[in-house]
């Protein structure tokens, strides 16, 4: 994954400037900052769910931001994975449901035992029927987690995924996120202002507000 | 995961408010339906037992009355008339053809009706078993007489007084000698024999013969509703013991005269010519029935309103419970995308949704209106007779299925475009 000369405008205000800055694959990444420094914004960039004003982003040798829209949905579910800090899961639908949701809109198909051997490795396996609300939210954003690895992304970004979670919890979601993250090979970029995951990364980008 | 069970997982997330909507679509279409229903077998009925008659030819009074006492068969007769007048009409050019009625007396509340064969070819009844009678005395029952009664071929019966069971007159048995197969119409309920058979019922020695005009006013002051069934009694004795062969006296009346003309002049001309006369009256069943339908149809009318008007709130109540859910969605909404479902997929859902709701209330409602109407039929006396049931389809019902999913999307066109047009970073940022 590599950007170019990436800037975001917004309201005559440049939320977000970076010149050149690239994950290889299997990388690990912290974004950081302050609040308002962008953190937000380059993850949604990078999984082109909002464009740049300026610049590229090449995410597998594919530049996504000009892909057209239909093309980066689908191209967003196959290769990467995103993690929220609260949204979790699709109210309606069970825990199952949620996993085979994601692999349904892209347009694959999931067997039951790869999902539930999926919800067994976040430690969910007897969680399969429950609905978000019967959820603590450890245990959703475990869920939260296993679904965004359901197509097998090439790069998965969390945005605050600890934020929301005591010492245990939030140790228990790094360990696991860069677990599974490894064993397919997947690049992994976390944006935070939680500085107990700073141990877990060898690499940090510092976003500075409006540099 | 597909499609339909993801819409199906919204709509059960939300039972209470799915099962309002449902409720409403369904009230809304069942109270459609049933007026469609009702309306259309009530409009075929009548055109099916019209057909075939131009002219009802019968004493004077309501033509309504006439119509519906000769035709359908629901109402007391106006009437007499003398069978010298039935015959200067049954031998006018303009005539193809007169079926004379004599009615008045009833078994098991069905109407004995003296008349003559060619009333079964003319409208279209078959013999299902046995023959037509050769002699009077002898009757041929409609369909439905033969089912309700159990009568066979050779049973015998004894005619009451009037409708309602009245006086018998046992002195003079019927004797079953054939039944018809089922028509659809008025036959089924009636049962036939010859006209000389009524007029042989009804004579019994008078110490002194009144005039037949007279006779029928006196009925008429009584205020009974069985006018007609004297129709014979002005017969004397003279008749009695009579057969067919011999021919009736020459004062004998008939209740009514069913005729077709030969040309559509005869629509012109007879009707003037019989009014005429100062003791016939014309009717047209035609016109008749286009009356009765119309005075029925402002009922049928404000009905279908109703109906409408529930449909309306329906469709309301799916777009307020859509734009409602939406605010909620809004988060699941942007999960999908995330999840790379394209906007379009995410329209797809919520139309489907729409489509679900309005289709399970378009096949429930339907169904329930079949079966109100069936009940309905069923519970009343006057529905079943009318023909009524629940097991068939009105041609425009085919009309609400388009109708109704349209009323679907449409409630579910704004929301869905309010999903479509999301703004996903804001959204996402909001958590």
């Amino acid at each position: 994954m590599r950007v170019r000369g990436l800037a975001l405008v917004r309201n005559g205000r440049t939320v977000l400037a970076l010149d050149d800055w690239s994950v290889p694959a299997g990388g690990r990444w912290l974004i950081v900052g302050p609040s308002g420094s962008g953190k937000t914004s380059l993850l949604q960039l990078l999984a082109g769910l909002l464009l740049p004003t300026r610049g590229s982003i090449e995410v597998m040798g594919e530049r996504i931001d000009a892909m057209p829209e239909a093309r980066r949905d689908r191209f967003r579910g196959r290769t990467i994975g995103f993690v929220f800090q609260t949204l979790h899961l699709v109210r309606a639908l069970s825990v199952l449901d949620n996993l085979r949701l994601a692999a349904f809109v892209v347009g694959e198909r999931r067997s039951e035992d790869e999902l539930r051997a999926l919800l067994e490795a976040v430690g969910l396996a007897d969680r399969a029927r429950a609905r978000l609300f019967e959820l603590s939210q450890g245990e959703a954003q475990r869920v939260a987690i296993a679904r965004a690895l359901v197509n097998r992304p090439r790069l998965v970004l969390a945005d605050e995924p600890t934020s929301a979670l005591d010492d245990g919890n939030a140790r228990a979601i790094m360990e696991l996120l860069i677990a599974r993250t490894s064993e397919i090979g997947a690049a992994l970029v976390i944006a935070t202002h939680d500085a107990r995951l700073a141990p877990w990364f060898e690499h940090r980008l510092e976003l500075g507000g409006t540099s | 995961m597909n499609l339909f069970r993801l819409a199906f997982a919204y709509l059960r997330d939300r039972v209470a408010t799915t099962f309002l909507n449902l409720l409403l679509l369904v009230f809304g279409v069942t109270t459609i339906t049933m007026v469609l229903l009702v309306a259309h077998q009530l409009r075929e009925r009548v055109n099916r037992e019209v057909a075939g008659i131009d002219l009802v030819v019968g004493a004077k009074g309501s033509p309504l009355q006439l119509i519906l006492a000769t035709v359908f068969q629901i109402d007391a007769p106006t009437g007499n008339i003398p069978l010298e007048e039935a015959e200067f009409i049954r031998r006018h050019p303009l005539v193809a053809s007169a079926i004379p009625l004599a009615m008045g007396d009833s078994v098991s509340g069905f109407r004995i009706v003296g008349t003559e064969p060619a009333l079964f070819s003319e409208r279209g009844a078959r013999m299902a078993r046995g023959r037509l009678w050769q002699r009077p005395m002898e009757a041929v029952l409609g369909a439905q007489v033969a089912r309700v009664t159990g009568l066979e071929l050779g049973a015998t019966f004894i005619g009451a007084h009037g409708l309602q069971g009245g006086l018998a007159h046992a002195e003079h048995p019927y004797t079953v000698v054939g039944v018809l197969e089922p028509t659809g119409t008025v036959l089924d309920r009636l049962v036939f024999t010859a006209i000389e058979s009524v007029w042989l019922v009804h004579e019994h020695p008078r110490p002194s013969r009144a005039p037949s005009v007279h006779h029928r006013e006196e009925h008429e002051d009584a205020g009974h509703e069985e006018h007609a069934e004297h129709e014979d009694h002005a017969n004397d004795a003279r008749q009695h013991g009579a057969h067919a062969e011999r021919g009736p006296s020459p004062d004998a009346e008939i209740t009514a005269l069913l005729v077709r003309y030969r040309s559509p002049l005869a629509a012109v001309q007879l009707p003037r010519l019989v009014n005429e006369r100062p003791r016939l009256m014309a009717a047209s069943p035609a016109f008749e029935a286009a009356r009765l339908l119309a005075i029925l149809g402002f009922g049928l009318d404000t009905l279908r309103l109703f109906g409408l008007l529930v449909m309306a709130v329906a469709a309301l109540s799916v777009f307020v419970a859509l734009t409602n859910a939406l605010e909620e969605r809004r988060g699941d909404i942007a999960i999908m995308r995330v999840l790379g479902a394209t906007r379009g997929l995410v329209l797809r859902e919520l139309f489907l949704e729409a489509l679900v709701l309005s289709a399970a209330g378009l096949v429930l409602g339907l169904a329930l209106a079949h079966l109100l109407v069936e009940l309905l039929a069923r519970s009343f006396r006057q529905a079943f007779e009318a023909g009524l049931s629940g097991w068939v389809l009105a041609p425009e019902e085919l009309w609400l299925v388009p109708a109704v999913l349209a009323v679907g999307v449409l409630a579910a066109l704004l929301p869905a475009v309010r999903a479509y047009r999301l703004d996903l970073a804001s959204t996402l940022a909001r958590g």
